[in-house]
């Protein structure tokens, strides 16, 4: 992070500390022009997060933005309408009684915009997003992923100072969401802002992020650089997500590919901290191998990936007891960060 | 809508039986007016004075109580709906009393507030010299307080059913609460309103007990259609049948024409 122009440490682009009592606490610091990909499992607590930061849960902690609190422990906070955000809801949220482009001008003309004003900022978003044509059709008229494009169009319309996408690409077919993963990437690109983009697609945190923010049973569960993520996932979700097996040791964490892994009938040599005996639970096609999931003694699910032949000889198939090993150089040891609220710009 | 049904055998004797009286029951007394209703007097008495007084007050007060529902009615809705606030409860449940309140009942008690020794209108009397029972206003008033209770009950739903979360978009967006209800929820429960129009217009045009104890019965000010008829009543039943009929078709009409587009069972 370059330092700030005049005086001063620079300015934070977004920083939270928020208690939604039973549902999330959360306290982290992003750059200004960060794209944030909050990950986790389902009921973690990434849209609470949003909601959160939106002001839409009432007064639930601090949360600045570009140097502004928009609320603070102990004192009123902000009304949704006066903070500067877009945010694109889960599911359809367009206004169904709206055309798209009354729907995107919507923004601007409640900010103050005249009509006709509001209008061209609306049609020139909904060109940017390629949806130029259906500015005059009713959200019901429009496909998923079409809906989509107007729904960002709308939260973008209003030049945001944060931007808040809770699972922009969810129910999108799959060519769709990828089209569109691409269009998003050029905006978010283009935008000033900082953007929290919640998803459970590993794909989208390496695609659009810059920093990803892993939120676990409601905590901060890690937070840094994708790369850095994901070679050294500290929970279950996010290795399962970059397909890596991850053991948890106290603190100590080791995380080895599935590629890595050998599948044998009989006890192997070599460390016994490194080979675990299990039952498969089941077996599926992973790219030229055979990737299986095995239930070990310690009570982990690992992944091992298989060569087709080898499946065969081992007799591969759900109910197995087989061992496991891991060569001491397949895997990456490293111990879990104690605070995650470190910004994630650079390695630690 | 037809759609394949489960053999789930023949609907049971001891549901079908009260059903099929129920439904008699019903239609049977409607069947009878037609049918006893001297239809070639029908010209003549719409054609009279008293009768079309009568229905031109109950055209102007139903559609003033519409009126005033929807103005005073909606946003009582809304906040009833959208708004937590202390007393909410209370307020809701205080506000459908009329509903279970005998008509007779609630014309004495808008007597006893606005009548000329009333709460509010002994102060009116005194400070302006105005008195407003026995006006067409008396039978405007008498209207929307029992029709009021069915309209902001139908709106409520409406608002409950549809659009919450859209408050919520549209703050994001930088919408106030007024522009919010202006440009989101309004369109929104535009079926919800018609409806409870439609409910508060026939229950204006049907109300005669607090009408007649607040408002009074007095030919070309207050005395509408029903009043028409129950004086009629006293003399000449066959008169009475012939404006009650009036009365049905008008209404079954008038909600006919509402059906198609307002509404709709869901």
């Amino acid at each position: 992070m370059a330092a700030g122009p005049v005086t001063g440490p620079p300015v934070p682009g977004l920083r939270v500390d928020v208690d939604v009592p039973g549902r999330l606490r959360a306290a982290f610091e992003v750059p200004r022009g960060s794209v944030v990909a909050v990950l986790g499992p389902n009921g973690a607590g990434k849209s609470t997060l949003l909601h959160a930061v939106a002001g839409l849960l009432g007064d639930i902690g601090a949360v600045a933005v570009d140097g502004e609190t928009w609320s603070a422990a102990g004192s009123t906070s902000r009304l949704v309408r006066e903070r500067r955000i877009g945010m694109a809801f889960q599911g359809q949220s367009l206004f169904p009684h709206l055309s798209a482009e009354a729907n995107v001008a919507f923004g601007p003309r409640s900010r103050g915009v005249d009509a006709s004003a509001a209008r061209a900022v609306a049609a020139d978003w909904l060109t940017r997003f390629g949806v130029a044509d259906l500015a005059a059709r009713r959200p019901g008229q429009l496909s998923g992923g079409q809906a989509q494009r107007v729904s960002l169009a709308r939260a973008l319309a209003t030049d945001p100072q944060l931007l808040l996408l809770d699972e922009p690409f969810s129910g999108l077919d799959i060519g769709v969401a990828t089209s569109l993963r691409l269009e998003l990437g050029e905006h978010l690109a283009a935008f000033a802002g900082t953007t929290l983009l919640v998803t459970h697609d590993a794909l989208d945190a390496f695609t659009l992020a810059d920093t990803v923010l892993v939120i676990d049973d409601g905590e901060v569960a890690q937070l840094g650089a994708p790369a850095d993520v994901a070679a050294r996932p500290l929970t279950e979700h996010v290795a399962r997500l970059v397909g890596l097996n991850v053991l948890r040791e106290g603190a100590q964490l080791t995380s080895f590919r599935p590629d890595a892994v050998t599948v044998s009938l009989a006890r192997p040599e070599g460390s016994a901290r490194l080979q675990w005996s299990g039952r498969v639970l089941s077996t599926a096609p992973h790219g030229d191998a055979l990737r299986a999931r095995v239930e070990t003694s310690t009570g982990a699910d690992l992944l091992a990936d298989v060569t087709p032949a080898a499946a065969v000889e081992l007799g591969l198939a759900a109910g197995r007891e087989v061992w496991l090993s891991v060569k001491a150089t397949s895997v990456q040891q490293y111990s879990a960060a104690p605070t995650p609220s470190a910004t994630p710009s650079g390695t630690p | 809508m037809t759609r394949a049904r489960p053999s789930l055998g023949a609907p049971p004797a001891l549901l079908v039986a009260p059903a099929a009286l129920a439904s008699v029951f019903l239609v049977l007394p409607l069947v009878a007016l037609v049918i006893d209703t001297p239809w070639s007097q029908l010209w003549g008495l719409l054609g009279t004075e008293r009768v079309r007084q009568a229905l031109w007050l109950s055209a102007i007060t139903s559609l003033a109580t519409v009126a005033i529902c929807l103005v005073f009615g909606t946003p009582l809705a809304w906040l009833l709906a959208r708004v937590e606030f202390p007393g909410r409860g209370v307020l809701r449940a205080l506000v459908v009393v009329p509903l279970v309140l005998p008509p007779v009942v609630a014309g004495v008690a808008l007597v006893s507030a606005l009548g000329r020794n009333g709460l509010v209108g002994g102060a009116l009397d005194d400070l302006f010299g105005y008195r407003l029972p026995y006006t067409t206003t008396a039978v405007v008033i008498a209207h929307a307080f029992v029709a009021m209770p069915f309209f902001v009950l139908a709106v409520e739903g409406a608002l409950r059913s549809t659009g919450a979360d859209f408050d919520a978009v549209a703050a994001t967006l930088g919408a106030t609460r007024w522009t919010t209800f202006r440009r989101v929820t309004l369109p929104l429960i535009l079926p919800g309103l018609m409806a409870g129009s439609a409910l508060a217009w026939a229950r204006s045009l049907g109300e005669f007990g607090a009408t007649i104890t607040f408002a009074g019965n007095y030919p070309g000010t207050t005395q509408t259609m029903p009043s028409l008829i129950y004086t009629e009543l006293q003399g000449d039943v066959e008169v009475a049948r012939t404006i009650s009929m009036i009365l049905l078709v008008v209404s079954i009409g008038v909600l006919a024409a509402l059906r198609d587009r307002w509404l709709r069972v869901p």
